[in-house]
Order: structure tokens, then C-alpha cells, then sequence
């Protein structure tokens, strides 16, 4: 096989990976937007907020440390334990259950009947205020996020692609193990939605609101239910993400990428979510391989969004996405 | 009117049970307007009870009294004896009273079937963790669950249309999945707003057909809202006439129909 043909077979295999953290990301938006309307920019924040908290608790951290030490004058910074990273996770699960109700019962709640912009501005407001709170709670520095993932080349890729080919692919074990994670929660998400009440629930919400209080479901609960599955997604996008490259800030500007995925896929679709991931993640590694040198690099930057662009001009409502038609 | 309590035997055959359902002094106000204006009523087991009224008269807002769905500011509301606190219409849904809508709200996207089994979802009882492994009570229960909806189905001759996604349906049908859905419940008290609005005269006999054959087969306990006069005669027990939020008239058909009040107000006298 020719060199470059290898290459781009290599490069394609390393896209699909980091596509499946774009579609990691993007299914959470599509979770909350499909059971109540709301486009929820925190999405990326939640992410990062599950990975701080993560990192926090396994660590032992002292949670609002600066703030506690500024008003007594103390200097605690570290309980001086380190959780186990399995019970670490669930306890992240509960802050972010907790979160989910709080988001519902301090700031949704109010909002029920309001336009589309004020509940997307509510979750700017939301992002920000989560940012802040997220930096008051532990702290800004960039952490090293370690739950015990294989890291670094499979190495028994690289031989068998070496013999076959005389030249080893390079993949990182990370991405493998994020890939089946990523396909198991898929499929766990698909489970729940059609085979449980509390799914079936779900879909009921997502598609009426008024049928489906006629046939006793409430809406708080599901809605607190969708954004705790949404945080939980948040989580394992968070953890992924951080064990990438760190736990840090720029971590809540995954969000961005994720609506190319979305535009792509439809906002309403949880398939058209890995399935966008996964052309956004190849065609962006693709694109820069083959065009890239002819124009002078960095379309990585800018690749998906005019990708977008196009979808939008030619197929607004995505790729699963419902096609709106109302009736005159 | 009939004011015995005791429950007595309709010419048809039909047993009418003790008060089910009863209304006291209800007063519904959006603001300065008077939706509902210090209404009672009763509505007894096994009974059909219309409520019918000009348009405007408040009859869709009694109903959302009812379901939940809007709160009076006065006036009490008794369901099988207790009266009922402040309730979201999910909590109404739960007590065993089952509605459809006078512009259907289905779930348009799923199929029949699966809209019709989100009519039993308050008879789901197992958790999320009994599911997720999908043992014992959770699959028993699915079972005994899907056997209901199927009956319900065959009841009301929507087999053919089982797997068909409800937006696909003309509006006749959909009524009749509407009414499966809230039927599928297995509801004390079914309220139908507006059944037969937008029906020809085929599709209207056989929603009235419907309608007396789940009274009669279950036993079901029904309060509807129609403009259509002659079917309301035809179908109901009692009816409760409204006109401008207050009630004008309530008995039987034929008391109601010799009502002068009732006669003003569909002929339109002018009010003083």
C-alpha cells in the first residue's frame, strides 16, 4: 500500500476518535433540547465542572478553600485523603444530580412558557455563573485528571499494523477505551429510552407537554431526570477531556464544537450526535491532512464550521433531524 | 333531576352508582374575567354526564377545573369522598381521572401502540433499577400492561393503525387514539372535551358508539363537553347547561330541553 494512502488511513482512524468526544458532548445538548426546548450553552461548562469536582474529591480538596481561608483567616487547602476513583465518580454523579435539581428548581421552573432566546439566555447565564462557582469551589489551576485509563500507543496496533503494512498506526489507548465507553453509554442511553416507564416518560415530554401531564407524568421530574442523564454525559465527556489534556478551563469551549456536530446531525437526533461527531472528528483530521498544506494549515480551526454552513444552506434540519413541516 | 343518592337502574339497564365527583361552588376568574362563576354540580358512578353550553360558556374551563389543569379560586372540588387540595394535573392523572383534549394532544411522533401505552404509565409501578436489570415484576409488569393496551386497541378497532406514527393519521382517527390512550388508564372518571368537534356524520356515530360501548363494557364513569345538541341528548344521563360562566340548567335531557333558560340561551335572547 502506498505511504500516503496508509497515512490517511491512520489519520482517519485518529479522527474518529476525537470524534466521538465531539458526539460525547453533543448528545448531552441533544438529551436536554429533545425533552424541553432549551439549547443548553452550559453543556460545555457542565463538563468541566464535572471533571473539577471529579478531580477535586479524588484528591481530597477542600471545597471553597480560598473563600473559607479569606473569611477565618485558616489555611486548609487539603483534607489530606485520596478517594478511590470508582467512589469519587459516584459522588461526582450525586453534585451533578444534585446540580440538575437545583438548575430546575432555581432557574427552569420560573421560566415555563418563555421564548426559546430567554431560555437560551438563561443558560449563558447559567455557564458563566457555573464557570465562576466552578473556580470559587476548587480553584483555577490546571489539574491532572488520573481515574486509571490506559494511556499512551497500543502497541499491539502499531506491531500488526507494522507487519501488515511495514508501517504501525498510532493510536492512543486512551482514544480506544474512550470509543467503547462512549458506544456502551450509546447504547445504554437507547435502552433507557425505549424499553423503562420513566423513558417512555421521556419521549412522551419531548414530543407533548400537555398530553403528557393528561397521563400523569410529571414534567419537574423528568426534566430534573433528563439534566442529571445530561450531567452525567457531562461527566464522562469531562473525564475523557481531562484525561486528554488536563483538567482546565478552555475545557467549557468544547461547547462550541459541539454545535457544528449538532448542525450536522440535527438537534434533535441522538444517532445524528455520534454520527456528527464522527464526520467532524475525520473530516477535520482528513481535510487538514489533504488540503491543508495546499493552503497553508490550521483548517481545524474553521473546518467544521463552514461544513456547518453548508448543512445549513442545504439541509437545515440536519442529517436525523426532524424536517418541520407545518400544516396550513 | 334525579337528588336520591342511592344508586338506581337506568331504563337501558345500567346501574348509576353514589356521587363520584362533585363541584361546589366553583368560581374561576383570568383576572378581570369571569370564566366560571360559582358553579356546583355532581357527577354520579357509571353515569354519562354532558356539559353543554353557547360558546364561551366556560365548559372547557370547567373540564381544566376538573383535570388540573386550571385552579379556581373558589369553591371546592370532591373526588370518592375527600376533597381535593391544590393538585398538578399529573397528580389528577394519578387519582384515576383520564382526559382527552378538544385539539388532541398526542404524541405524534410515536406510534399508536406507544401512545396508547403512555396511557399506562400510572400503572407502572417498578423502579429504575428493577427495570434496568429486567427481571421479575418489571417484565410481568410490561406484560400485563401491553395485554391491557391491546384489549383497548381491539375495543376500539384501531388495529390496522397499530404501528402507524399518530402524525400520519387523519383527525377521525386520532380522536379515537386519543380517546385509547386516556382509556387505556383504566380511569374512574373519563373526560372527553369536545369528542366529536370536526367529525362528519359517520365518524360522530361512531365516536357516540364508542363512547356508550366504554360506558357500558367498563362501566366507566364519563363527563363530556359537546356543542352538537342532538348527540348530547342522545348519549347523556344528565347534563349541566352553562351559559356565560354560570350554570343555567341541569337534569335529565328531556328536563333540560324544556328549560326556558336553556331555550334563551341557544336561541339568544338578549341578556339583561
Amino acid at each position: 500500500m502506498p505511504d500516503q494512502l496508509l497515512f490517511a488511513a491512520e489519520v482517519t482512524l485518529n479522527g474518529l476518535m476525537a470524534g466521538v468526544l465531539y458526539a460525547l458532548v453533543a448528545l448531552g445538548f441533544v438529551l436536554i433540547y429533545k425533552a424541553s426546548g432549551i439549547f443548553n450553552y452550559a453543556q460545555g461548562v457542565m463538563a468541566l465542572f464535572a471533571a473539577l469536582t471529579l478531580v477535586g474529591i479524588m484528591d481530597g480538596q477542600v471545597p471553597f478553600s480560598h473563600l473559607i481561608n479569606a473569611i477565618f483567616g485558616t489555611e486548609v487547602h487539603h483534607f489530606g485523603w485520596h478517594v478511590p476513583a470508582v467512589a469519587a465518580i459516584l459522588l461526582t454523579i450525586v453534585v451533578m444530580v444534585v446540580l440538575a435539581w437545583a438548575v430546575n428548581r432555581f432557574i427552569f421552573r420560573h421560566l415555563v412558557n418563555q421564548e426559546p432566546i430567554i431560555l437560551f439566555m438563561a443558560t449563558i447565564g447559567l455557564a458563566y455563573f457555573l464557570e465562576g462557582f466552578g473556580d470559587l469551589m476548587w480553584g483555577s489551576d490546571i489539574k491532572k485528571l488520573d481515574v486509571g485509563l490506559p494511556q499512551g500507543i497500543n502497541l499491539w496496533i502499531d506491531e500488526t499494523t507494522y507487519n501488515a503494512f511495514g508501517y504501525g498506526f498510532f493510536i492512543d489507548n486512551l482514544d480506544i477505551v474512550a470509543t467503547v465507553i462512549a458506544a456502551l453509554l450509546v447504547i445504554g442511553l437507547v435502552i433507557f429510552s425505549q424499553y423503562t416507564k420513566q423513558g417512555r416518560a421521556l419521549r412522551a415530554v419531548a414530543d407533548d407537554h400537555q398530553a403528557a401531564l393528561s397521563v400523569g407524568i410529571s414534567l419537574n421530574f423528568i426534566w430534573v431526570l433528563v439534566w442529571s442523564v445530561a450531567g452525567f454525559v457531562a461527566l464522562v465527556a469531562g473525564i475523557m477531556w481531562g484525561a486528554k489534556s488536563g483538567v482546565q478551563f478552555s475545557l467549557s469551549l468544547i461547547a462550541l464544537k459541539a454545535l457544528p456536530v449538532l448542525m450536522l446531525g440535527g438537534f434533535t437526533s441522538i444517532p445524528g450526535a455520534i454520527v456528527g461527531g464522527l464526520i467532524i472528528g475525520v473530516g477535520e483530521k482528513l481535510f487538514e491532512f489533504l488540503i491543508g498544506p495546499l493552503v497553508g494549515g490550521a483548517t481545524e480551526n474553521w473546518f467544521a464550521y463552514v461544513l456547518a454552513l453548508l448543512f445549513l444552506v442545504f439541509r437545515p434540519q440536519g442529517l436525523f433531524g426532524e424536517k418541520i413541516i407545518e400544516r396550513v | 333531576m334525579k337528588d336520591t343518592v342511592e344508586s338506581y337502574t337506568t331504563p337501558d339497564g345500567r346501574t348509576i352508582g353514589g356521587v363520584l365527583m362533585e363541584m361546589k361552588n366553583i368560581t374561576l376568574r383570568f383576572g378581570g374575567v369571569v370564566a366560571i362563576k360559582d358553579i356546583s354540580f355532581d357527577i354520579r358512578e357509571g353515569e354519562i354526564r354532558a356539559i353543554i353550553g353557547p360558546n364561551g360558556a366556560g365548559k372547557s374551563s370547567m373540564l381544566n377545573v376538573i383535570s388540573g389543569f386550571y385552579k379556581p379560586q373558589e369553591g371546592e372540588v370532591w373526588f370518592r369522598g375527600e376533597r381535593r387540595g391544590p393538585v398538578k394535573p399529573y397528580q389528577v392523572a394519578r387519582e384515576g381521572i383520564a382526559r382527552t383534549f378538544q385539539n388532541i394532544a398526542l404524541f405524534e411522533g410515536m406510534t399508536v401502540l406507544d401512545n396508547v401505552m403512555t396511557g399506562r404509565i400510572t400503572h407502572m409501578k417498578a423502579g429504575l433499577p428493577a427495570q434496568a436489570l429486567w427481571w421479575g415484576k418489571a417484565q410481568n409488569e410490561e406484560v400485563a400492561n401491553r395485554a391491557h393496551v391491546e384489549r383497548v386497541i381491539d375495543f376500539l378497532e384501531i388495529q390496522a393503525i397499530r404501528k402507524t406514527p399518530v402524525g400520519r393519521l387523519p383527525y377521525g382517527l386520532k380522536k379515537r387514539v386519543e380517546l385509547a390512550r386516556a382509556l387505556a388508564a383504566e380511569p374512574k372518571l373519563l373526560l372527553l372535551d369536545e369528542p366529536m368537534a370536526g367529525m362528519n356524520v359517520e365518524e360522530k356515530e361512531d365516536m357516540s358508539r364508542f363512547i356508550l360501548d366504554v360506558n357500558d363494557e367498563f362501566g366507566t364513569t364519563i363527563a363530556l363537553i359537546e356543542h352538537d345538541m342532538g348527540v348530547v341528548m342522545d348519549l347523556s344521563d344528565r347534563v349541566v347547561v352553562m351559559d356565560y360562566g354560570k350554570k343555567i340548567g341541569d337534569g335529565t335531557p328531556d328536563e333540560v330541553r324544556g328549560n326556558q333558560d336553556v331555550i334563551d340561551a341557544y336561541l339568544g335572547v338578549a341578556h339583561d
